[in-house]
C-alpha cells in the first residue's frame, strides 16, 4: 500500500538529488575560484621580492632578474589605452543617451557588440597590419591602440547605460532653468551618473590589463626598458605567457610572482569598483 | 514650433530674442558642439570596425586568391612548402569548445539553477559575485594554472582512467598532458562564469506566477524548476551559452598554453591539437613570408566570422529575453 | 464625495485676501495673452482653442481634474513642451506683447522659472543648486553670487534652516525642503513668472502650508501660475481661476467671483465635488 503522502516517494527522492546536484555544481564553481586564487597566491606571493619590482630580467642561470620593466610596460600600455578607449567611449555614449535617434543608436550599438565580440587576437592582427606595418616596427603606440580600441564598447555601453539611469526629471529642472542641452548634460546629467562610468572605466581597465593575445605582435617585448612611446616594450601579460612557456624554474617561479601581481591588481578593481556600484544604489533611492 | 496668427509688435527680428549675443556665448550654450563631438566619436566606432574587416580581407588577399575555398578544407599546414589548409586548426577549435561546453554548460546551469531558485537572496548574491570575479580572470593565469596544474593532474589521472576503454576511439592513443582534452577542461573553466551568470539573471527573471501555478498543483521544488521555469527561460539559457561559445572560440592564451600545438585532426581527445588563435599567436612573428603572413590572416578572418555568427545568434535569443549581457 | 459649500470657500478667501480693488488692475498689461491655442500630441488633440489673459503679478491658479491638460497647458508657457517629440502647437502666446515662440528657449526660459511636482534638486551642494541657473547663464559676476543666493533662500523662506550647511549636498534635505529649495533655484534667476505644476502634491500638510504662505508673498515679486488638483489650496492663494475639462477652459475668472458664483455648471459641479 503506497503512503498517503504527497508527493510520492520516487519524485521526493528524485527532487532531492537534483537540488542537491545543483547545489554541488554551485560549489564546484566558485570552488575553482578558491583554487585558483589559493594557487596563486601560495606561489606567487612567495615568490615575490623586492628585485621583482625593481630589477630588469637577467640572463637565465643568473639571480636577482625582475619585471620592472614589464610593470612599467603594462603601465604605459594602460594609460594610451585609457587616453583613445574612455574619451571615445564615452562620448560615443553620450551620443547614443542623449543625441541619437533610435535607429542611428541601434545601429551604432549593434557596431559596438561586434567590435565587442572580436577575438582579441584578430584586434592584435589588425592593429598590426594599421599600425606596426607602416611604421615597420613594434611599438607602446601600437600595443596602446589595440587595448585602447578593445576599451571602447564596455565604455560606451557603461556610459549609456548610466546616463539613462539619470532621471527624465532632472534633465527638465535644468533645461527649465535656462540650461542648453549641452550645458545640461555636462552640468547635471554627467556629473550625476558619473559614480556608474568610473568604475564601469574601472572594470573596463581591469579586464583589458590582462589581455595577452592583442600584445603579441603590436607592442611585442622588451628585455630592456622602452624609453617613450615608439618602441616595442615588455608588459606582464606577455612576459608571464613567455616565462611560462619556457624550459627554466626561475622563469616559472617569476611567472607566478607576475601572475599574481597582475591578479591582484585585476580582482581588486573589480572588488572596489563592485562595492562602489552597490554602495551608490542603495544611497541613490530616489 | 508655434505658427502665429497674429503678427506680434516686433517682428523684425522674429525668431531671435535673445539669441546668443556673442561666440563665447554660442560655444557655451552650443548644441551643435557637443552634438559635433559626440557624434565624430560614435562614428569612428563605425569606421574602425569597417577597417577592421577591411584590413582582415586585404591582408589575406594572397592566400585566398592561391587557396580559394579549398583554405577551409585543406588538412595541410605546410609552411616550409608554402601549402596551407585551415582545417586542423577549425577542427581543433571546435573540438575544444564542444568539450568546454560539454563539461560548463551542465554544470553551468546547475549552479544558476541552485543560486536562481534555491539559495537564500543574500548568499546567492555573494556567491554569483564570486563566480563573476572568477570571469575576470585573465587568459594567461588560466593558463599558467593549466600548465603547472592540470596537466600534471591529468597526466596521473586519465591514463588511469582510460587504460580499459582505448578501444573508444575518442580515448585511444598515449596521452602526453597537452590534448584537445586539456584545453577543453581550461576552456570549460573559463566560460562557466557566462553561463552561470546569464542564465541566473534569466531564471530569476521568470514571473512567479509560474512558480506558483505549478507549486499549487503540489509539485516538488525540481518539478516546478524542470517543467515550468527552465522552459520559459530556455531562449535566454540557450543565448548564454552561446556567448559562452563565442567567448571560446576567440579564447587564446589558455588554450595555446595546454594544447600541444600539432597540426593534425585525430579522432581521439586525448591527443594534442592546434586551434586558430593559437597558431596564430604562435607563428605570426616567424612568418617571413608574405603567403605565410597571408594565411594567418585569413585564419583571422575565419575567426572573425565565425565568432560574429555565433555572437549574431545569441543576441538575437538574448534579444527576446531582455535581459542584457554580463558587463564583461 | 464630500459636497463643498461654496460659502465655505468664500469664507476661506476674504480672511485671506480682504477687498479686492478692481481699478488696480486695469492699466497693467496681462502677463499671458493666450488666443486660440491648439495643442497636439501626435495625433491625438490635448488642448482646444484656449484663450485667456493672466495678469500681471497675480496668482493664478488652473484647476480640474487629472488629465483634463492643465500640466500640459502650463508646459506649453515656458515651451517645455518641445522636449517631447511628435508635438505641434497652434495659435498664438503673448509674453507681455511678445510672441513666446519668437525667443530663444534658453533664454525664455530665464525669465519664466518653474517648480515641478517632485522636488528635482541636482546632486550638487545647496548653494550651487540655487547658483545653477546663474552660472549657466552668465548673469552674475561670481562675487556677486553669494548676495543673490541668499536672497532667493529668504524669499522661499528657507535660509534660515540651511544658511549654516550652504555646502552640504542637497540631497540631504527633507522633501518639503527640497522642494522650497527647487522654489529659490527658480527665483535666484529673478524670472517675471514662477509656473508652479502641483508643487505640493509629494509633501506633508506642514510643508504644504509654508509653500502656499511662500506663494502668497512672492506675488509681489512676480506673476505666479499654479497648477492644482486641490481645490482648497487654490481657494487659499489664488486671485484668478481657470478651470480646465478635457482640454477645454471651461471658465476664467476672479476667484473670488468663480467660488461665490459660478457662471458654467461644469464649473459648479467640480467644485462642489460632484466629480474629479
Amino acid at each position: 500500500m503506497r503512503s498517503a503522502t504527497y508527493p510520492p516517494t520516487r519524485k521526493r527522492v528524485v527532487n532531492m538529488i537534483m537540488l542537491s546536484l545543483t547545489g554541488i555544481c554551485a560549489l564546484l564553481v566558485v570552488s575553482v575560484l578558491i583554487f585558483v586564487l589559493g594557487y596563486l597566491f601560495i606561489n606567487g606571493a612567495l615568490s615575490l621580492n623586492w628585485n621583482f619590482f625593481t630589477k630588469l630580467p637577467v640572463p637565465v642561470g643568473e639571480n636577482g632578474g625582475g619585471m620592472a620593466n614589464a610593470l612599467v610596460g603594462t603601465g604605459k600600455l594602460l594609460l594610451l589605452a585609457s587616453a583613445i578607449g574612455v574619451p571615445i567611449g564615452l562620448f560615443g555614449g553620450i551620443y547614443l543617451a542623449e543625441f541619437a535617434s533610435s535607429r542611428t543608436a541601434s545601429f551604432v550599438r549593434y557596431t559596438t557588440d561586434l567590435l565587442n565580440g572580436v577575438p582579441s587576437i584578430v584586434m592584435g592582427i589588425f592593429v598590426y597590419t594599421l599600425v606596426v606595418l607602416p611604421m615597420h616596427h613594434f611599438s607602446t603606440y601600437a600595443g596602446g591602440i589595440a587595448l585602447g580600441i578593445m576599451m571602447i564598447p564596455i565604455a560606451l555601453r557603461s556610459t549609456e547605460e548610466f546616463l539613462r539611469a539619470v532621471p527624465r526629471a532632472l534633465r527638465e529642472g535644468a533645461m527649465s532653468l535656462g540650461a542648453s542641452k549641452s550645458q545640461t548634460i555636462r552640468t547635471v546629467v554627467v556629473p550625476a551618473a558619473i559614480h556608474g562610468i568610473a568604475t564601469g572605466i574601472m572594470l573596463d581597465l581591469a579586464r583589458v590589463a590582462g589581455e595577452t593575445a592583442p600584445l603579441l605582435f603590436t607592442s611585442f617585448n622588451n628585455q630592456y626598458w622602452s624609453p617613450g612611446w615608439n618602441q616595442p616594450s615588455a608588459s606582464l601579460p606577455v612576459v608571464i605567457f613567455n616565462y611560462a612557456i619556457s624550459p627554466y624554474e626561475d622563469w616559472h617561479r617569476q611567472a607566478w610572482a607576475a601572475g599574481f601581481v597582475l591578479l591582484s591588481g585585476v580582482l581588486l578593481t573589480n572588488i572596489i569598483a563592485r562595492f562602489i556600484l552597490s554602495r551608490r544604489t542603495h544611497l541613490a533611492g530616489s | 514650433m508655434g505658427s502665429s496668427t497674429v503678427t506680434p509688435a516686433d517682428a523684425g527680428n522674429s525668431r531671435n530674442l535673445g539669441a546668443p549675443k556673442n561666440f563665447m556665448e554660442r560655444v557655451r550654450k552650443g548644441d551643435e558642439v557637443a552634438y559635433l563631438i559626440t557624434f565624430m566619436a560614435a562614428l569612428s566606432i563605425v569606421l574602425i570596425t569597417a577597417l577592421l574587416a577591411q584590413h582582415l580581407w586585404a591582408n589575406s588577399a594572397l592566400s585566398r586568391h592561391k587557396f580559394g575555398w579549398s583554405f577551409v578544407t585543406s588538412k595541410i599546414w605546410n609552411p616550409v612548402l608554402g601549402d596551407f589548409g585551415a582545417l586542423p586548426f577549425i577542427y581543433g577549435t571546435l573540438v575544444t569548445s564542444v568539450i568546454g561546453l560539454l563539461i560548463a554548460v551542465p554544470i553551468g546551469i546547475g549552479a544558476a539553477i541552485f543560486l536562481s531558485e534555491l539559495a537564500p537572496k543574500k548568499v546567492s548574491n555573494f556567491l554569483t559575485f564570486l563566480i563573476e570575479l572568477l570571469a575576470a580572470v585573465p587568459s594567461v593565469i588560466f593558463g599558467l594554472i593549466g600548465i603547472f596544474v592540470l596537466v600534471p593532474i591529468l597526466k596521473t589521472v586519465v591514463p588511469v582512467l582510460t587504460s580499459h576503454l582505448s578501444f573508444i576511439p575518442i580515448l585511444s592513443g598515449t596521452f602526453f598532458g597537452y590534448s584537445f582534452l586539456t584545453a577543453g577542461i581550461v576552456l570549460a573553466i573559463m566560460i562557466v562564469p557566462f553561463i552561470v551568470s546569464i542564465s541566473r539573471e534569466v531564471l530569476l527573471a521568470v514571473p512567479n506566477s509560474q512558480r506558483e501555478a505549478m507549486m499549487a498543483l503540489g509539485a516538488t521544488k525540481w518539478d516546478v524548476t524542470w517543467l515550468a521555469v527552465i522552459p520559459y527561460a530556455q531562449k535566454g539559457i540557450i543565448g548564454s551559452i552561446f556567448l559562452a561559445l563565442a567567448r571560446a572560440l576567440g579564447e587564446t592564451m589558455a588554450v595555446t598554453m595546454v594544447i600541444g600545438n600539432v597540426p593534425e585532426i585525430h579522432a581521439s581527445i586525448l591527443s594534442p591539437g592546434y586551434t586558430i588563435a593559437s597558431v596564430i599567436a604562435n607563428e605570426f612573428t616567424e612568418a617571413t613570408e608574405d603567403i605565410y603572413l597571408h594565411a594567418l590572416i585569413e585564419m583571422a578572418l575565419v575567426l572573425f566570422v565565425l565568432s560574429m555568427i555565433v555572437n549574431a545568434a545569441a543576441r538575437l535569443l538574448m534579444l527576446t529575453t531582455g535581459i542584457r549581457e554580463v558587463r564583461e | 464625495m464630500p459636497a463643498f459649500n461654496l460659502t465655505d470657500l468664500g469664507k476661506v478667501r476674504s480672511e485671506r485676501f480682504g477687498e479686492e480693488n478692481a481699478a488696480q488692475e486695469r492699466d497693467i498689461q496681462p502677463q499671458f495673452t493666450v488666443s486660440n491655442l491648439n495643442f497636439y500630441y501626435g495625433k491625438f488633440q490635448a488642448l482646444h482653442q484656449i484663450n485667456m489673459q493672466m495678469p500681471t503679478k497675480k496668482v493664478t491658479a488652473l484647476i480640474g481634474p487629472s488629465g483634463c491638460g492643465k500640466s500640459t497647458f502650463l508646459r506649453i508657457l515656458n515651451r517645455m513642451s518641445e522636449m517631447t517629440p511628435d508635438t505641434r502647437v497652434e495659435g498664438e502666446v503673448l509674453l507681455g506683447d511678445q510672441d513666446l515662440f519668437a525667443f530663444y528657449p534658453t533664454y525664455l526660459r530665464q525669465r519664466l522659472g518653474m517648480v515641478f511636482q517632485r522636488p528635482t534638486p541636482f546632486p550638487k551642494s545647496i548653494f550651487e543648486n540655487v547658483a545653477y541657473g546663474l552660472r549657466v547663464n552668465n548673469l552674475l559676476p561670481s562675487k556677486q553670487i553669494a548676495e543673490r543666493v541668499e536672497e532667493s533662500l529668504l524669499r522661499a523662506a528657507l535660509w534660515h534652516e540651511v544658511k549654516d550647511k550652504l555646502h552640504v549636498s542637497a540631497l540631504s534635505l527633507s522633501g518639503g525642503q527640497q522642494q522650497r529649495l527647487c522654489i529659490a533655484r527658480a527665483l535666484a534667476v529673478r524670472p517675471e513668472v514662477l509656473l508652479l505644476d502641483e508643487p505640493c502634491s509629494a509633501l506633508d500638510p506642514l510643508a504644504t502650508a509654508k509653500i502656499e504662505d511662500l506663494i502668497f508673498d512672492l506675488k509681489d515679486f512676480c506673476t505666479i501660475v499654479i497648477v492644482t488638483h486641490n481645490m482648497l489650496q487654490a481657494a487659499r492663494v489664488a486671485d484668478y481661476i481657470g478651470f480646465f475639462l478635457s482640454g477645454r477652459l471651461i471658465e476664467f475668472d476672479k476667484a473670488t467671483r468663480m467660488f461665490i458664483n459660478p457662471s458654467q455648471k461644469e464649473t459648479e459641479d467640480y467644485l462642489t465635488g460632484r466629480f474629479g
